[in-house]
């Protein structure tokens, strides 16, 4: 049984903290899922009888949280699931890690993810695929698909993922539970281990919009170590029920229709419905440069992976075997026993679209519609509060349908990709089922406008019973 | 359109060795992305400024004084290769 974090602390104040993460243990371990890559149990367990003992206060006093595998995490190994990384200790922890620990939250283990974050399916993982704890055959979304899948089959009661262009909102969507990835600058990025770095957020994944913004509360703020960080001003737990009386939504033409599930369509125009009732009201927009968002995303993501991922040379950490050679050539082979093929094609058409007389033509064009994209977003927002789509265009997919051709998987972030571009905030919440798989809501606001999509969120959930319902079946 | 010749170039600057037998496929693969790309040439770019940051901050100053830093030994537990006290590299000459 999973609680929300709420009734969890209180839980954990009166009875034993080692017994639960005992038994969510117990559960990791006889679950055939894949949700982690690696388990923390020593440390958390010595945590939590450190916590019987003497109970610590906190945000989350504790609470146990799994993290991605691109989230460093001191003396805990994080592989980010490649090869290249795989026995690698970060030294230290990051930004929302001494964030978490210093709200009393325990880290139970780091979660299997898409290959340095690059893919929507979780099935890029040197580690092997995660499964949806929904239908053990599709997969749980990408690239945080264990962050999700743990936290949906209840082998953790929360955690933290990151979204370069969806890889939280995607896998929360396809496993049924709470996903936002904040405006950028908002949660400092110190410690992430870098594939797109002007587009990325860490954000956390729940069983409920309030546990998202608790979680939120711990981890925004501002922090000198990463120079893209803001201020937060907070407060997001204060604002959570003011209700949608009287509040804008926008509903983006260009979300709906062609390539979109009829079944998805139908509860996301059920769940506008459904605010509409709570005395909201909306209203069609048009994004007219969406169409491009694809592609944009896609040169500017590759071309930023190429420079972030030339530090793994087997040098300082990482993988390094065979007999030394000369330089260029011991890396290069390195580098080619160490990344799996979709980082290698990332990196490789990243290296292309940077390189000498390309330039203009890919990473400077694609940099330019992005401003275009971020425009359509600043143009809406003028005249509403929040925009209501479809987080994925069709329920989870089954494992090996799109691995084999790249340009299909990539269609699949149609609909998170622009969020990225534009640095604004975005929510993924259940809104119902499409042949029995989740269906997810996403709700995007303006920069910093966290406040507003939690409490649309909050009050559709009040309202609903999708959040409450859970997979079977899953051990 | 991208080549073998190519995919060989670009395996080069990556420091990313591709074997003979992968070159195909990247060759297939690559074209297919890149004409997707190449979508982006019908918008209408002239005097639009590129979006380098979602969020635009400037000049972030912080005063200049000696931090603490990463003892050694931890800096070098994670190097596979390590001598005296230093990272082992690849010769360079």
């Amino acid at each position: 049984m999973i609680f929300m974090l709420k009734e969890l602390k209180e839980k954990l104040s009166t009875e034993s903290a080692e017994d639960y993460i005992c038994s969510l243990f117990d559960k990791i371990k006889k679950s055939n899922l894949n949700a982690y890559n690696i388990l923390a149990e020593e440390y958390a367990i010595k945590r939590a009888q450190e916590f019987d003992k003497y109970p610590w206060g906190g945000l989350m006093a504790g609470v146990p949280i799994a993290i991605k595998s691109s989230i460093s995490t001191k003396n805990i190994e994080t592989n980010c699931s490649s090869r290249i990384l795989q026995g690698y200790i970060p030294p230290y922890d990051a930004h929302v890690i001494e964030q978490l620990k210093k709200e009393g939250a325990i880290v139970l283990g780091k979660t299997n993810m898409d290959e340095f974050a690059m893919g929507t399916s979780t099935e890029t993982s040197y580690f092997g695929t995660t499964h949806n704890p929904w239908d053990f055959n599709s997969v749980p979304g990408g690239s945080s698909g264990g962050s999700a899948a743990a936290v949906s089959a209840e082998e953790a009661p929360c955690s933290l993922g990151s979204d370069t262009g969806g890889s939280i909102r995607c896998p929360a969507s396809f496993c049924g539970i709470v996903g936002l990835k904040p405006t950028y600058g908002l949660v400092s990025r110190y410690g992430l281990i870098a594939y797109a770095n002007s587009l990325e957020q860490i954000g956390p994944l729940t069983t409920s919009v309030e546990d998202t913004a608790l979680i939120l509360e711990v981890i925004a703020g501002h922090d000198w170590r990463d120079s893209t960080s803001l201020e937060s001003e907070g407060g997001y737990l204060g604002d959570l029920d003011a209700g949608v009386q009287g509040l804008k939504c926008g509903i983006p033409k260009e979300y709906f229709g062609e390539g979109v599930d009829e079944k998805v369509e139908r509860s996301v125009w059920d769940a506008i419905s459904k605010l509409e009732d709570l005395g909201a009201s909306w209203e069609q927009v048009s994004l007219p440069h969406t169409k491009y968002a694809l592609a944009s995303y896609y040169i500017i993501a590759m071309s930023e992976a190429s420079s972030n991922l030339a530090r793994f040379d087997g040098l300082r950490y990482g993988l390094r075997e065979g007999i030394d050679k000369d330089w260029h050539t011991t890396f290069s082979e390195i580098r080619a026993a160490g990344f799996g093929p979709e980082v290698k094609r990332r990196v490789l058409l990243g290296t292309y679209a940077l390189s000498a007389g390309y330039y203009g033509r890919y990473y400077l064009k694609a940099q330019k519609v992005r401003t275009l994209i971020k425009n359509d977003f600043q143009r809406v927002f003028k005249d509403i509060d929040v925009l209501v789509t479809p987080t994925m265009p069709f329920p989870a997919f089954k494992i090996g349908e799109r691995i084999q051709d790249p340009l299909s998987l990539y269609m699949a972030d149609v609909f998170t990709v622009p969020i990225n571009l534009s640095g604004v905030p975005a929510i993924s919440l259940p809104c119902g089922f499409a042949d029995n798989l989740p269906v997810g809501l996403q709700i995007i606001g303006n920069h910093l406008q966290e406040n507003a999509i939690l409490r649309v969120a909050k009050a559709y959930e009040d309202a609903t019973p999708h959040h409450t319902v859970k997979p079977e079946g899953v051990v | 359109m991208i080549t073998r010749e190519d995919v060989a170039h670009i395996s080069w600057l990556a420091s990313i060795e591709v074997a003979e037998n992968e070159k195909d496929d990247f060759v297939e693969q690559f074209n297919s992305v890149l004409d997707y790309f190449h979508q982006l040439d019908e918008v209408d770019t002239e005097n639009v400024e590129p979006t380098y940051r979602a969020v635009e901050l400037v000049n972030v100053f912080r005063e200049d004084v000696a931090g603490k830093s990463l003892p050694q030994e931890v800096s070098l537990q994670n190097a596979p290769k390590r001598e005296d006290g230093y990272f082992r590299s690849p010769r360079i000459v």
